[in-house]
């Protein structure tokens, strides 16, 4: 992995299309700014993961599926 | 055809069916080619890979249980699947549902919705922008919350 220093107000250029500032830094987080082509999804990692593993999770359920008004407490149905 | 489904073993299902995947769904980005099922329980679908028989994901309509729910994604990611918005008319919205063992604690995954476009046959799984939409959706108590409301 590259590790580069920057202090606020720099920035570093990913290819010739994307550029990455450092906005502000205050304690433990950090405040990038980043100019991309609006064809480059930037998303936080943390959501990819997320659903990854919830994707594996859903892999695995039961083929025993309930029926959904069945596990709904009793009351009178849609007609 | 017939095809190889965990839920149902071997079953025949109409080509209209066959789905594919071109980018696959996170974290199974091999897996390109599904097929969708209905389930033999209501409201729900299987969302059964071609590839590999044990995979296969159940699927619900998000508006079962939260009529509100709305899809914000890239529009290019869209096209990418030949649909120009979510309210296209060949546009289907269906979240991936996680059954625990307590059933009834079953949830559904509203932040990374699959998005189907009936007509060419391509499904993509999106991420939803809108920060309201999480991992994991209670089905059953949301759906309680939708009928007081309704009632």
């Amino acid at each position: 992995m590259l590790i580069l220093s920057r202090k606020i107000n720099e920035s570093i250029n990913i290819g010739d299309k994307i550029e990455v500032s450092i906005i502000d830094i205050r304690g433990d987080q950090v405040k990038l700014g980043i100019n991309a082509p609006r064809d480059v999804k930037v998303y936080r990692q943390e959501v990819y993961a997320a659903i990854q593993e919830e994707n594996l999770m859903a892999s695995r359920t039961t083929t025993d599926l309930p029926a959904l008004e069945s596990l709904l407490p009793q009351e009178k149905k849609k007609t | 055809m017939t095809i190889q489904s965990k839920a149902y073993g071997s079953v025949e299902i109409d080509e209209r069916q066959r789905i594919l995947f071109p980018f696959g769904i996170l974290g199974f980005e091999n897996l390109k080619v599904y097929a969708l099922l209905d389930a033999a329980q209501q409201p729900f679908y299987w969302l059964q890979s071609l590839d590999v028989r044990e995979i296969a994901f159940v699927l619900i309509s998000p508006t079962i249980f939260r009529p509100d729910y709305e899809v914000k994604v890239f529009e290019d990611e869209l096209a990418e699947i030949g649909l120009e918005s979510v309210e296209d008319e060949n546009a289907l919205i269906f979240a991936i549902v996680t059954i625990p063992e307590n059933q009834s604690k079953m949830t559904a995954n509203l932040q990374g919705p699959i998005i189907i476009n009936k007509e060419t046959k391509q499904g993509r799984q999106l991420i939803n922008s809108d920060p309201r939409w999480k991992t994991k959706h209670l089905i059953l108590e949301e759906l309680g919350a939708e009928r007081t409301r309704a009632c």
